[in-house]
């Protein structure tokens, strides 16, 4: 069993709060993806599970094991840092054994372990090159190397990909996906791109400003964000907002006087402010779906197979839609935009969802 | 044209400087090869068959402390090298990777000690050395050289630490390395480069220095090679020879040191940058 388990987690650097009152669990085997925007505390959470932040208050168990006064090593975890942090001055072998080395692992294990991790991540011909040799998919790929042969408990993924350019980002996202098939492993995964969190994730933590937003599936997060801030953050290009008030009668009046008619959850009452979300990818250029708004289009952004509509509502708010194949309006049209009712998300003054 | 010409200025100025700086230990081996008639009677003129001579060299080795002298100023200086990288090292490393309460304040310390020349303290010096009982042994020269050469080594090898990426040492602290094992077996490799530029600039003063011997170890065996070759100098009557041929080969030790440590000082700078 190698579960994380944190509780009631703060952390300042004197009286700036980065990490507020912070629960997780991380279940045996799971792959967790801390999501949010740079400054929102995911690396620190990250650097205090490993022990490389100390923290101010809470408790940290790892497989059981309470983890919060012990040092880095000897918490069983693994960390693949964003500049990868190979040892400059040592070939590909001895940046994966130099650890086990200071552990006193007997030198046939240590040899056991290096080439099997050589073997899965194919380092085999490398083994004897320094990290200045090699390409930066290939560093990536002795750190996670340098992680895996410690076995750890778990692995912790500080924005791994982030130095590798887009293609080979794709490649080592899906690598990274089968390892973790294949090792079994427990995983806490930190990345401001939501791509790579949406399609990792087993669970999704969504953090900003020191607390977690959501916590959840990925296709829940996607469906059913709890705030505005999760809405705004999951999705791309993100979802649309527009400020509405309740009428009697099941109707949302948009600021600009159009009228949407949808079946309202229970907890909206007449007379309160409410603000609308949608999804681009749910919104159809013409078409009869059930609610309707029209504007001007300000601009299409064609990418071949889709392309994304930037329509001015007459409140002066723009929404943005994807729109299938090759449009025929363009700039200055006006437009009508359908979108269907089930994908609506109702969010009130706070911000919280309403269901 | 007008670019070949400013190389040629550029290279005229150059061979000029070195041409100068050259000439006088030029001067020095040529003169070691000759017979004493001939040092005074053409200084310039290069050794001939006639005035060719190895007595100088003779009279310096057939003199057994003048070894022994050899051997202390390489004592010496190979101690306050080893001390100097060694404290300067683990000082910086404490100074760039650890917040502690009095670290600004230390660092300006330091800082302190680069602009204040440590011969104002001679006089404390030899008190505190005399107190110590340590006149007239090399442990008095290496501490006090040490103490001369640690302030601007923290200096400069704080810089080259404070490059090192945080990641790679916090890397070794997941790995299970101890601060001590983060210290000898990723920083120092690191800035391997850093330590050969402060160990040649902290050798060759060291190698040349009168004032520190001829204070604290002028007697009993304990002379450094520049205070030893004084022996040959008298108030009425100097052994030329001897002491040209003790000069020429006191370059040498000191050369071969610098050899070595501009060699690691290139391969440093060619070993590649972390990422």
């Amino acid at each position: 069993m190698s579960e994380v388990k944190i509780e009631k987690l703060c952390k300042s650097y004197g009286p700036v709060e980065v990490l507020k009152d912070i629960n997780l669990t991380v279940g045996d085997g799971s792959f967790v993806v801390l999501v949010g925007p740079s400054g929102c505390g995911k690396s620190t959470l990250l650097r205090s599970i490993a022990g490389l932040e100390p923290v101010n208050s809470g408790n940290m168990t790892i497989g059981g094991r309470q983890v919060n006064d012990l040092p880095p090593a000897q918490r069983e975890i693994a960390m693949v840092f964003q500049s990868y942090a190979l040892y400059p001055h040592m070939d590909v072998y001895n940046n994966m054994a130099f650890g086990l080395k200071f552990a006193k692992t007997p030198k046939a294990e240590i040899e056991a372990r290096v080439n099997e991790a050589a073997r899965i991540l194919q380092l085999e011909p490398l083994l004897k090159r320094r990290p200045r040799e090699l390409s930066g998919g290939q560093r990536q790929r002795v750190a996670i190397g340098r992680a895996i042969v410690r076995k750890p408990q778990v692995f912790l993924f500080d924005e791994p990909l982030s130095n590798l350019d887009a293609a080979l980002r794709i490649n080592t996202r899906v690598e990274i996906a089968k390892l973790h098939k294949m090792l079994k492993a427990t995983i806490v995964y930190v990345t401001h791109d939501q791509v790579e969190a949406m399609t990792l994730a087993d669970k999704i933590v969504v953090m900003n400003k020191g607390r977690v937003e959501q916590a959840g599936k990925p296709l829940e997060l996607y469906y059913k964000p709890n705030n505005l801030f999760v809405a705004g953050f999951i999705g791309s290009p993100a979802m649309n907002f527009l400020p509405a008030q309740v009428k009697k009668g099941g109707i949302l009046a948009l600021s600009d006087g159009q009228e949407l008619k949808a079946a309202l959850p229970s907890s909206c009452k007449a007379g309160d402010t409410v603000t609308l979300g949608f999804r681009p990818e749910h919104m159809t250029l013409g078409g009869a779906g059930k609610f309707a708004l029209t504007g001007i289009i300000d601009i299409i952004e064609r990418l071949g197979e889709s392309g994304f509509a930037h329509v001015r509502l007459p409140s002066g708010h723009t929404v943005v839609a994807e729109v299938r194949g090759d449009p025929r309006t363009g700039s200055g049209q006006s437009a009508k935009l359908t979108f269907d009712a089930d994908y609506l998300h109702i969010f009130n003054a706070e911000g919280q969802r309403l269901d | 044209m007008r670019k070949s010409a400013s190389a040629i200025a550029v290279h005229g100025i150059l061979i000029l400087y070195t041409a100068l700086a050259l000439f006088p230990i030029l001067l020095v081996i040529m003169n070691s090869f000759k017979a004493r008639k001939a040092i005074f009677g053409s200084p310039l003129a290069l050794p001939t068959p006639t005035t060719f001579s190895l007595i100088g060299y003779d009279r310096v080795f057939g003199d057994s402390s003048i070894v022994s002298y050899y051997l202390n100023s390489i004592t010496v200086t190979g101690g306050t090298i080893f001390f100097t990288l060694l404290f300067g090292a683990m000082a910086a490393w404490a100074l760039t990777e650890y917040k502690f309460r009095w670290n600004t304040l230390l660092a300006l310390f330091l800082a302190v000690g680069i602009m204040v020349p440590i011969r104002l303290g001679s006089v404390s010096i030899i008190q505190l050395i005399v107190e110590l009982n340590l006149i007239n042994t090399l442990t008095a020269l290496i501490l006090v050289y040490t103490a001369q050469n640690l302030p601007l080594s923290i200096f400069i090898l704080s810089e080259f630490i404070a490059q090192i990426p945080k990641d790679l040492r916090e890397a070794g602290r997941c790995d299970g390395l101890s601060e001590y094992s983060i210290f000898f077996y990723i920083v120092l490799p690191l800035i391997r480069p850093a330590m050969a530029t402060v160990a040649v600039f902290t050798m060759i003063p060291v190698w040349n220095d009168l004032w520190f011997p001829l204070l604290l170890a002028p007697t009993g065996g304990k002379q450094t090679i520049t205070l030893g070759i004084q022996q040959f100098l008298g108030q009425y009557i100097t052994d030329w020879n001897a002491v040209l041929s003790a000069l020429s080969t006191a370059i040498i030790p000191v050369l071969i040191l610098y050899v070595i440590f501009s060699r690691q000082l290139i391969r440093g700078l060619t070993s590649g940058a972390v990422k």
